[in-house]
């Protein structure tokens, strides 16, 4: 599902944000990228959203070499990848049901399958209720869950979350863990880049460690050891 | 082919979609969409009242130019048919739009009739001498006055042709002011374009601006470049849009006014000025208008989205 061989990527010329990384990652896990800052956390996401261009190496996402897919084809690419942000990057002047309805509009989807498909996704991440609230009048955990409704209804194969609970309380943090764990089952890649170790240890799942821009670990949590 | 790219681009509920948030853009930046409307609408009620003086000017100057003749005199002793061989070559210029032939006799006619009117005795007095005998001539009217001095070359070298008589200053003063008119009017429109292209580029530069964050967004989510710009060149094109139908109607409501003001003031020049109706001025300027205000707002948001937004 997501390969990464032999990737590097320098901002300037030999200080490396990402030296000779090797990651392969299979349909269906849940895997945790954790590291400090300036770790290389932050590129790889970047490079996965084909937003950056790796100054070497090879990235392969749902059997497609992202160095050959062309600039036209990069929307397409990038449908299949939901994404969700520390800062959640909403649109404060649209409302919850507006804000998910965005991201299929973006596609152009028809008016029908937006009715259809936004209540149920608000539903799944439990926010049914309040779709008509406008971002700043919801909790920092319930405006995470808006981004992942929206990162959701497109269906991707894929989600990608940079620091979803870097914003929120220790109870918020844990639902939104919960309901990315939620969105596992039902069969969705799920990466999450954080530096939150005590939700990362408990969650017992895969676990990537970057240091300055190297794989140092790569260990299933919980379960046998796979050490890079 | 413009229209083809967008049926094929665009569902119905993605063009809603895109006008919705052109218009919101508007909205949005309201100083700046007021500015660019206002440039646009000086730029679009200058283009205006120029055409409309041009086309009047050209229409006076037809009038002129169908009134002013070229008079062609023989030498001594031409005989008829020499003078009918001029008058077929005299038909086959391009540049004559009519000629009739005026003998001796009518000549004198035509002269006792303007100079003795109201005295017969005095006229009497020349019995039945001509003294017209030799000014039978060709009154030639012009197709365009600008082509006078080389028809009246042409004619000074034909044979048998005494003299050529012209007003060539009405010609060419005609003709000048026709020309300055023209190129003043020009260059003042093309100013404007400028002015207007780059005010609506800043408004719409304003707008990428404000909306960077929602843009961002869109990127991520996997918008394409034509969605991600669209809504801009929707401003710009409404910007055109709106600038252009306001002067157009203040124009259309002047233009009646104006006219009926000149001929009432002026009253002993409407022999001379005869203004052409606003039907036939605006069903040129209404489209070519509109046509350059889309235009203008389409090129200054187009060129502006595709420096400033790299999906």
């Amino acid at each position: 599902m997501i390969t990464l061989k032999d990737v590097n990527k320098s901002y300037v010329e030999g200080v490396p944000a990402l030296a000779d990384v090797n990651i392969q990652i299979d349909e269906g896990e849940f895997v945790f990228v954790v590291g400090d800052s300036g770790s290389g956390k932050s590129t790889l996401i970047k490079l996965l959203l084909k937003e950056l261009e790796p100054t070497s190496g090879t990235i392969v996402i749902n059997d497609k070499v992202l160095s050959q897919i062309p600039h036209r084809q990069v929307p397409k690419f990038r449908r299949n990848i939901g994404c969700v942000f520390q800062d959640f990057r909403l649109l404060k002047d649209r409302n919850v049901y507006e804000n998910v309805a965005f991201a299929q509009r973006v596609i152009s989807a028809p008016n029908r399958s937006i009715k259809e498909k936004v209540p149920k996704m608000l539903s799944l991440v439990g926010l049914a209720a309040k779709y008509k609230s406008k971002p700043n009048q919801l909790s920092g955990g319930e405006q995470q869950r808006v981004a992942i409704a929206r990162a959701l209804i497109n269906e991707p194969k894929i989600l990608l979350a940079d620091e979803p609970t870097g914003n929120l309380d220790a109870n918020n943090a844990w639902e939104i863990m919960k309901l990315l764990d939620e969105i596992n089952q039902r069969g969705t890649t799920v990466l999450v880049v954080s530096h939150n170790m005590e939700i990362v240890e408990a969650m017992k799942k895969r676990v990537i460690t970057l240091q300055q821009g190297h794989v140092v670990s790569d260990v299933q949590m919980g379960g046998a050891d796979d050490e890079n | 082919m413009m229209y083809r790219w967008v049926v094929q681009t665009m569902k119905i509920s993605t063009l809603g979609y895109t006008i919705k948030q052109g218009i919101k853009n508007i909205w949005t930046n309201k100083m700046f969409s007021i500015a660019s409307i206002a440039t646009m609408a000086a730029c679009i009620f200058m283009f205006g009242m120029f055409y409309s003086i041009v086309v009047n000017f050209q229409h006076v100057v037809k009038d002129v130019e169908s009134s002013v003749a070229i008079t062609v005199f023989f030498d001594e002793g031409t005989t008829q048919d020499q003078i009918d061989e001029i008058g077929q070559k005299i038909a086959m210029r391009p540049e004559v739009s009519s000629f009739n032939y005026v003998s001796a006799d009518e000549a004198w006619e035509e002269y006792k009739l303007e100079y003795f009117d109201g005295d017969e005795a005095a006229a009497a007095s020349f019995g039945s001498d001509n003294p017209l005998s030799d000014k039978a001539n060709y009154e030639i009217y012009m197709e365009d006055i600008s082509q006078q001095s080389s028809l009246v070359s042409y004619l000074e070298g034909q044979d048998h042709v005494s003299k050529v008589r012209q007003s060539e200053m009405v010609a060419n003063t005609l003709t000048d002011f026709n020309r300055l008119v023209s190129i003043v009017s020009a260059v003042i429109i093309v100013i404007l374009i400028c002015v207007a292209v780059f005010l609506i580029s800043n408004t719409v530069r304003t707008g990428i601006a404000v909306r960077k964050e929602e843009i961002g967004i869109m990127k991520m989510i996997g918008a394409t470049d034509f969605f991600v710009r669209a809504p801009f060149i929707v401003e710009g094109i409404l910007i055109g849009a709106i600038g252009a139908i306001i002067p157009l109607c203040i124009l259309y409501g002047m233009y009646g006014k104006i006219i009926s003001y000149v001929a009432n003031r002026f009253g002993f020049l409407n022999n001379l000025l005869t203004f052409l109706p606003a039907q036939s001025v605006f069903q040129i300027l209404v489209p070519v208008g509109l046509v350059l205000g889309i235009g203008i707002g389409y090129i200054g948001s187009r060129a502006t989205v595709h420096k400033h937004i790299n999906v």
